[in-house]
């Protein structure tokens, strides 16, 4: 029923509605898609509704703008990269709505926030300059702003097994003590480019300057994101669907073995 | 010195059939002066071509408007948009003495190299096409790329043109020094609705710029149908109608782009005529849309490289659905991160599939389709084991491939081999 296309068919059987009877509803939250998704972030919500859809879900997808209420009833929030002028656009927003977020995170809502959405959900960012931006202090990490930018493609080792993704950041991050990583760098930079660390995971919160996006190629992190909504969601287990991820299995081991031999 | 030395390494990297840039790789690293020296006789002026997307189509659309108007143009082969491919192209053209010998020259630049250039060479004239989201691992930030743009015009003597319709370039008026004549190309206000075709607008934000009203000196697109338009300026004086042999809007726009350029470097000699019989003689350059006779049937080869890029070429060619193949790389001159194929909607392509996913990123490509529910057929990295099959198994039949920069050097250098085409950088002279 879910499942997809294989590399030799010759034709799909679309899945626009999803099933007939749907396992439950999943509120996927993307917060400041229009600011702070330049990178093809935008993928990673793409990737979790046509997955939850093909897991027998149904996402609803809702678009956080600067200016609007957080929706406390997300199941699943995600955030991603943007420019200095797309991180200055939701400063004040991020604020307002910063307790709100605290407490889906405090509660176990899953959260996957990618490059510049994860350096605002750290402690603090501090310029070039020496100014001090401060963040809103889910993950427990700094970022010092850096003349050199990190850029190039990424392989990590973590509890999902090696993950893919592509790095393009000025700042260098910073794991306070005792704050666990996302993984372990197998080959790129990472958090700082020294210390072999890449994101940060408190809870269910993750941080990571993956894009890629990050999602469709690592299926296996994908679902655990939605495995941890649905339960959220649902208070039951998850009931995965039969996905056929030759693609993206083929995708990512192509990238591991060029990058990490 | 130099010249001598480029002129070996030019004769030499032709006859191992290398890349376009060694030679001058050479000289420049010879001679850092080299480009001043060369392009100090042009009376007509430097003129420096650039933006995110169309540079190529519009570098040669002008010029063949100003060869037409008897003008002597240097210009650089298509994509060589680097200042080393500039020096290259020169060698060929240049006495030993080191001068060229032109009326003016018209160069490509991309918008990093464009400013290295200037810092050597002051162009007389710019044209500032666009910006967009392009290779982020190479430029960073739109913003950065907006400012890179800026800075060329402050650095422009003469005349800087600038697309009236993209807030990040009519902008840079502002940044004119005075003395320098500002006109802008842009589109006739009866189709603003289809500016979204042209540009993207999701990594734009409202703000409180309005774009000076056009005037006479500045040219304004306004399409008939689907391939007859003209270029208005004013009420009184129109270009056109006239028919490209590249389709769709955004080769009206180039087009829109190289005529008010050639008008504002031409003045009173100008003639329409001379421009539009120019314009319609023009062949897409190579792989712009250019259509390859394959056994007997058009083969399409569509370059994209940017999230702006691949869905104009979608809304471009989603009236005529051909077999489709996708070809993506990942060097330095593709753009690394393949991230931005998810900036990009294929629901288009939803009803026939795609044929083929080719290049080192084929399974990305693959895994990106999967995602819009479009259909692929076969998964093959190998470009010459993709584009064999493609051609075979599809002989009877129109096809198109969409390709990025590397993916496409490489399967037109084995078309040429196959068809008899010309070969990427005889294409300049022609």
């Amino acid at each position: 029923m879910s499942n997809h296309q294989s590399v030799s068919h010759q034709s799909v059987s679309h899945q626009t509605g999803g099933p007939l009877v749907s396992k439950g509803q999943i509120k996927v939250v993307h917060i400041y898609p229009r600011e702070m998704s330049i990178y093809g972030d935008l993928g990673n919500t793409r990737a979790l509704a046509s997955r939850l859809r093909w897991h027998g879900y149904e996402p609803l997808v809702h678009q956080h703008h600067p200016g609007n209420d957080f929706p406390a009833d997300a199941h699943l929030v995600l955030g991603g990269g943007g420019q200095d002028s797309g991180q200055a656009r939701v400063e004040n927003d991020l604020a307002r709505n910063s307790e709100v977020l605290r407490v889906l995170a405090a509660d176990g809502a899953p959260m996957l926030m990618i490059c510049g959405m994860y350096q605002l959900f750290g402690n603090a960012f501090i310029t070039i300059e020496g100014e001090r931006l401060p963040g809103i202090g889910i993950l427990d990490v700094t970022t010092q702003g850096n003349a050199r930018r990190m850029i190039g493609p990424v392989v990590l080792e973590t509890v999902y097994g090696d993950v893919v993704g592509y790095e393009n950041h000025s700042g260098s991050t910073e794991l306070g003590a005792g704050q666990r990583p996302f993984g372990r760098v197998r080959s790129g930079m990472g958090n700082n480019g020294t210390d072999r660390t890449e994101g940060a995971v408190t809870g269910n919160v993750f941080g990571s300057y993956l894009h890629g996006p990050v999602l469709p190629a690592n299926p296996a992190f994908a679902d655990a994101l939605i495995k941890l909504a649905v339960e959220r969601a649902l208070g039951e287990p998850f009931v995965p669907g039969q996905i056929d991820d030759v693609f993206a299995n083929q995708a990512r081991t192509r990238q591991v073995r060029r990058l990490a031999g | 010195m130099a010249v001598a030395a480029g002129k070996m390494a030019r004769v030499a990297s032709r006859m191992r059939g290398g890349g376009s840039a060694m030679p001058g790789l050479v000289v420049e690293k010879l001679d850092p002066r080299f480009l001043s020296h060369a392009l100090a006789d042009l009376a007509g002026g430097v003129v420096v071509v650039t933006g995110t997307n169309g540079k190529t189509t519009t570098t040669k659309m002008l010029v063949a408007i100003l060869r037409e108007h008897g003008l002597t143009v240097f210009t650089n082969p298509t994509g060589s948009n680097f200042t080393r491919g500039v020096i290259s192209a020169m060698l060929s053209e240049l006495s030993l003495s080191g001068r060229l010998k032109a009326d003016l020259a018209v160069l490509e630049l991309d918008e990093a190299h464009a400013l290295k250039f200037a810092a050597e060479v002051r162009p007389t004239h710019s044209l500032l096409l666009n910006v967009a989201r392009d290779q982020l691992d190479r430029f960073a930030e739109i913003d950065h790329t907006a400012r890179l743009l800026g800075e060329l015009a402050a650095q422009t003597t003469t005349g800087v043109v600038l697309n009236l319709n993209d807030s990040f370039v009519s902008r840079i008026a502002g940044r004119v020094p005075d003395g320098v004549l500002v006109t802008y190309f842009g589109v006739d206000p009866s189709i603003a609705d289809r500016l979204p075709e042209l540009q993207e607008a999701d990594v734009r934000f409202e703000d409180d710029f309005t774009p000076p009203e056009p005037t006479d000196a500045d040219g304004l697109l306004k399409p008939h149908d689907e391939r007859s338009f003209e270029v208005r300026f004013g009420a009184a004086d129109q270009v056109g109608p006239m028919v490209l042999n590249q389709r769709g809007l955004a080769a009206m726009i180039n087009a829109t782009a190289a005529t008010s350029t050639a008008r504002a470097l031409l003045g009173s000699e100008f003639r329409n005529a001379t421009a539009v019989a120019a314009l319609e003689r023009v062949q897409p350059p190579f792989g712009r849309g250019e259509i390859i006779n394959a056994d007997g049937q058009p083969l399409e080869l569509v370059l994209v490289k940017n999230p702006a890029g691949f869905t104009v070429a979608l809304s471009t060619y989603g009236n005529t659905p051909v077999t489709t193949m996708v070809a993506i790389n990942d060097d330095y001159a593709d753009g690394r991160d393949v991230s931005w194929l998810y900036d990009v909607s294929f629901e288009s392509l939803q009803g026939r599939g795609v044929a083929l996913t080719s290049g080192v990123r084929a399974y990305d490509m693959a895994l990106r389709l999967q995602y819009d529910d479009v259909a692929v057929a076969q998964v093959e990295p190998d470009l010459e084991a993709a584009l064999e099959r493609f051609l075979a198994t599809y002989k009877n039949e129109p096809k198109r491939i969409f390709c990025t920069y590397t993916a496409m050097m490489a399967l037109r250098r084995n078309l040429a081999g196959r068809y008899g085409l010309p070969n990427f950088g005889e294409e300049a002279r022609l």
